[in-house]
């Protein structure tokens, strides 16, 4: 591989540049928020409700313990301090500390600060609350369960659709709630003067921090000032959850006078904080006789959890994904996301898309199944066309790039050829089972709906005093390469050299609220707002100058021009505003009209081997073809695909959430298991460049895409392996087990140890494990 | 009841005096000063407080102080000299995207470096079982595979003495 190079002529954007943000973090100098070295910061602690529901009768502090030194905090002190008890998020629901009653395990009830961590805990031994037990409710699919929020889309007449149909086919399909487990874990560290507030903390969105200090505080905007700190993996894990924690710290920090760090572990970072939402979809489908979609009857129910943190939104998401690429007519979708004592669940990587295409893509091939049809040619004929219509309605221009993505990932992957020689391993294999499984899917670019129009984005670019740029904006750099991409846009942009560009730390003090990093909306929605900027920034320093815009910038020039622009007093920055690019229009009563200013396309073929004596899958390859826009960093890009990719492998096969009244019972990187190299597989990725009109050289949004497909296409090639049509995830050994004998299938091991052999110990590949 | 220890880390004599049984990650990390070492389960699973100890791999969250006295510690801050040339490994990492959002990376680096000290011609199959006990979030491996066999062809051919050395296992 050659060396990219970081001027090759004719700009960077759709080069592999080489990272700004890389440097420190290579050599360990990268501060996260458990380096930083804060003198006299006390360790703060959260006391946490050890029932799922229930009447808090009392708060005692064990008077045979010295607290001295030691500060306690629960619901009742907050009036005296002048704070308010609501998380801002969407409704106001959610309390910093619980007041009379706790509604899920692991809630706050009171928190702790002391010098030293040891001390803290040793405290919280001593701090005794009672409670009275209140019934709760776990089953989301129970009649009992509250709807914190409800949608309708209806797309034509439904049952005019499934009169025309020759056949109906009806599919229920269940999924569990998924950890982050970005290996970071939740932190901040907080400061509190008495009159202005600053947290500093591992976060994806410091607005959302700030509205929330500025709400818990009664402060003003310029009295609270949250900045990011190097952040290790976020996934939708860090996009509402640091609001209580930031709230928490701060708290301790005005009671105390002092800095508080809050650092979570792993322990209470698993079972304490916000997942992906577990739910069940069901689907009825009508069709021809040849196979053509003519009625999609969907209903999707997600599990909210004891708060309604995000839970409208990721649902709002799920329901106007739930269709996915396909072309139908008649078309009704109801969605509802319900209260049960469980912690809330939240955002991660996909936003309700993962499970409601797991649903479909799982039933389409149960569909062409029962249908007889190839699951590739039914997906072929029913796959949307340019300028065909979604669920909501929404004319799409570029649609038929699905048909492409399809196409490539079947080419790449040589689906033909293994299906061949799997089913020749197949006829000869006695234990083993090979398949071959696709799903297709797409992603929309940004907020839902209107989404983008209320959050009205603002960034920016400014010139230092050397003539060089800064671009001004608050999403963050969680890894995927925020610094590298802004700075490849404006530099391309401008025409100037990648050195001449860098990103400012997103500290709310310096950059303008440029929304959350989340929606797959950085790159593609904020990086044209960065865009729009450095544009205004490039004509207004020509005109200035008396340059001919025209002429394309060299670096001396731009520095005069900039040096001059600064020495007559003018305005370093230059702040521009989300313009609507796409004039996106939406309908919010009826949910209908143009859902997202963009989609992008994907099609995913996962190959499989299953062991029929353990029951254990292996992820033999996976090739994945999306469709992007324009990739601005190729190999960034990439590693966004491989890595979605690999959590949707994780989450189909391995990633188990057991709940146990309501609290996760294997909260722990022991007991709850990712992938690590050995089960991932070697991953192919081909990425599709068809440039939207309105995303920075013509970029559509990538971060979530490659998390949507992974579980339903590894299912699929389950399917195909051994014939098991599995209707839940994750597909862990046990539940395939379960499955195959609840069939009427035999054990195999039976016939194995009736011949004589042993069963084998369950394979230790997983993980080699050091000392 | 703290005891004192001493230990030869990236190099340099440093001492601390610790209880027995802190772990070394905290004694790099709040004794030492050596924080880009990080903590991601503190159960030896994550690998993600991988460093080198007389030569071998260890989960810092797992050793006790008492048991790193006298032993001689690398850490990714040992990897290359302060605003020197980076390591092979470093460089490789840079190059081809074998580092997301970062927080892996120093038990990567640290894995891997040791692997290719040990084996400077790895096949893929090699890294992944090497590369087993780190746990990444962020990129699938792929790029960190990628970077390691870069890295094995970026480095000088080996010594007859370093390649006697061999495989691992």
């Amino acid at each position: 591989m050659s060396r990219p190079k970081s001027r090759k002529l004719g700009g960077v954007v759709g080069t592999n540049v080489r990272r700004k943000e890389a440097l420190d973090k290579l050599t360990g100098k990268a501060a996260y928020v458990a380096d930083l070295e804060v003198p006299g910061a006390l360790w703060g602690l959260t006391v946490r409700s050890t029932q799922a529901h229930a009447k808090i009768t009392s708060i005692r502090r064990d008077p045979s313990f010295d607290w001295s030194g030691v500060t306690v905090i629960t619901a009742a002190d907050l009036p005296g301090m002048g704070c308010g008890n609501v998380v801002q998020l969407i409704v106001d629901d959610q309390p910093f500390l619980a007041e009379d009653v706790v509604t899920h395990p692991e809630e706050a009830v009171a928190l702790i600060a002391a010098a030293t961590r040891e001390h803290a805990e040793e405290a919280a031994r001593h701090l005794k609350i009672d409670y009275e037990p209140l019934p709760p409710l776990f089953d989301a699919e129970s009649e009992d369960a509250v709807s914190f929020k409800d949608y309708l889309i209806e797309k034509g007449d439904v049952a005019k659709g499934f009169a025309s149909a020759d056949v109906i086919i009806d599919g229920t399909y269940r999924f569990g709630a998924q950890e982050q487990a970005y290996i970071e874990n939740n932190g901040v560290i907080a400061w509190h003067d008495g009159s202005s507030v600053t947290v500093r903390g591992s976060m994806q969105c410091p607005y959302y921090v700030h509205k929330a200090l500025k709400r818990l505080f009664d402060l003003g905007s310029t009295q609270v000032r949250v900045a990011q700190t190097v952040t290790g993996g976020g996934f939708g894990g860090k996009e509402e959850f640091p609001s209580l924690i930031a709230g928490h710290a701060s708290l301790l920090a005005k009671a105390t006078g002092k800095p508080v760090k809050i650092l979570y572990d792993r322990a209470e970072d698993m079972v304490a904080t916000t997942k992906r939402h577990p739910g069940r979809v069901k689907h009825r489908t009508g069709l021809t006789r040849d196979g053509k979609i003519v009625a999609m009857d969907i209903d999707v129910l997600l599990d909210g959890g004891a708060y309604a943190t995000l839970s409208a939104v990721v649902l709002s998401r799920a329901v106007i994904h739930s269709a996915g690429p396909y072309r139908c007519d008649h078309i009704r979708i109801k969605g509802k996301v319900v209260r049960t004592n469980t912690p809330p669940n939240g955002a991660f990587r996909g936003f309700g898309v993962p499970q409601s295409c797991f649903a479909l893509e799982r039933h389409l091939d149960v569909v062409a199944s029962k249908l007889r049809m190839d699951p590739v040619a039914f997906r072929r004929k029913n796959l949307l066309r340019d300028g065909e219509t979604t669920a909501t309605g929404q004319v799409v221009a570029d649609a038929g790039e699905s048909h492409k993505a399809l196409d490539q990932a079947l080419k790449q992957s040589d689906y033909a050829g293994k299906k061949k020689a799997f089913a020749a391993f197949n006829s000869t294999s006695r234990y083993t089972r090979r398949g071959i499984g696709v799903a297709s899917f797409l992603h929309g670019t940004g907020f839902t709906g209107g989404g983008e129009l209320y959050l009205m984005s603002e960034a920016g670019v400014a010139l230092t005093p050397e003539g060089t740029v800064v671009v001004l904006a608050a999403s963050t750099e969680i890894g995927q390469g925020t610094r590298t991409v802004f700075s490849q846009i404006v530099a391309d942009t401008l025409g100037l050299p990648y050195a001449l560009v860098d990103v400012a730390d997103p500290d709310t003090a310096n950059v303008p609220d440029s929304g959350p990093t989340v929606a797959s909306r950085t790159v593609a929605v904020v990086g044209r707002i960065v865009a729009d900027a450095a544009k205004n920034m490039g004509d207004a320093l020509a005109a200035h100058a008396g340059f001919d815009r025209a002429t394309p910038w060299s670096e001396a020039r731009f520095r005069a021009a900039a040096k001059k622009w600064l020495a007559d007093g003018k305005d370093s920055r230059f702040i521009a505003k989300f313009a609507n690019p796409s004039k996106q229009v939406w309908d919010e009563k009826a949910y209908r009209g143009d859902a997202y200013g963009a989609y992008a396309w994907a099609c995913l073929v996962a190959e499989v081997e299953v062991d029929l004596l353990t029951f254990e899958v292996t992820t033999l390859a996976l090739t994945s073809a999306q469709e992007i826009g324009k990739a601005i960093h190729p190999r960034l890009a990439e590693g966004q695909i491989e890595g979605g990719t690999t959590q949707a492998m994780g989450w189909a096969l391995m990633e188990d959430v057991v709940m146990k009244n309501g609290r996760m019972a294997n909260g722990s990187l022991t007991n709850y298991v990712i992938p690590t190299s050995m089960e991932t597989p070697p991953i192919r990725v081909i990425t599709l460049e068809r440039p939207y009109a309105h995303g920075p050289f013509g970029a559509k949004g990538i971060g979530e895409l490659p998390m949507d497909g992974g579980a339903p296409a590894i299912l699929n090639a389950i399917a195909d392996a051994i014939g098991l049509s599995m209707e839940r995830i994750p597909a862990t050994p046990e539940r395939l087990a379960a499955e195959w004998l609840a069939s009427g299938r035999k054990p195999l091991i039976d016939e194995r140890r009736d011949a004589g052999f042993a069963p084998p110990p369950r394979a230790a590949k997983s993980k080699a494990r050091r000392a | 009841m703290n005891v004192k220890i001493s230990m030869q880390a990236n190099g340099a004599k440093r001492h601390a005096t610790v209880p027995p049984m802190k772990r070394l990650l905290d004694v790099l990390r709040d004794d030492l000063g050596l924080t880009g070492t990080k903590e991601g389960c503190g159960e030896g699973e994550c690998g993600a407080c991988s460093v080198l100890m007389d030569g071998e791999v260890v989960n810092s969250c797992l050793v006790a102080a008492c048991q790193a006295d006298g032993a001689e510690i690398t850490t990714v801050e040992g990897l290359a000299p302060d605003d020197g040339p980076l390591s092979a490994i470093q460089e490789a990492f840079w190059e081809y995207g074998g580092a997301q959002c970062g927080i892996c990376t120093p038990g990567m680096l640290i894995a891997s470096a040791d692997l290719l000290s040990k084996d400077p011609r790895p096949t893929e199959a090699t890294v992944r079982e090497t590369l087993s006990g780190n746990l990444c979030r962020c990129t699938g491996y792929v790029k960190i595979i990628e970077s390691v066999l870069a890295a094995s062809r970026m480095q000088k051919r080996p010594a007859k003495k370093a390649a006697k050395k061999g495989a691992r296992r």
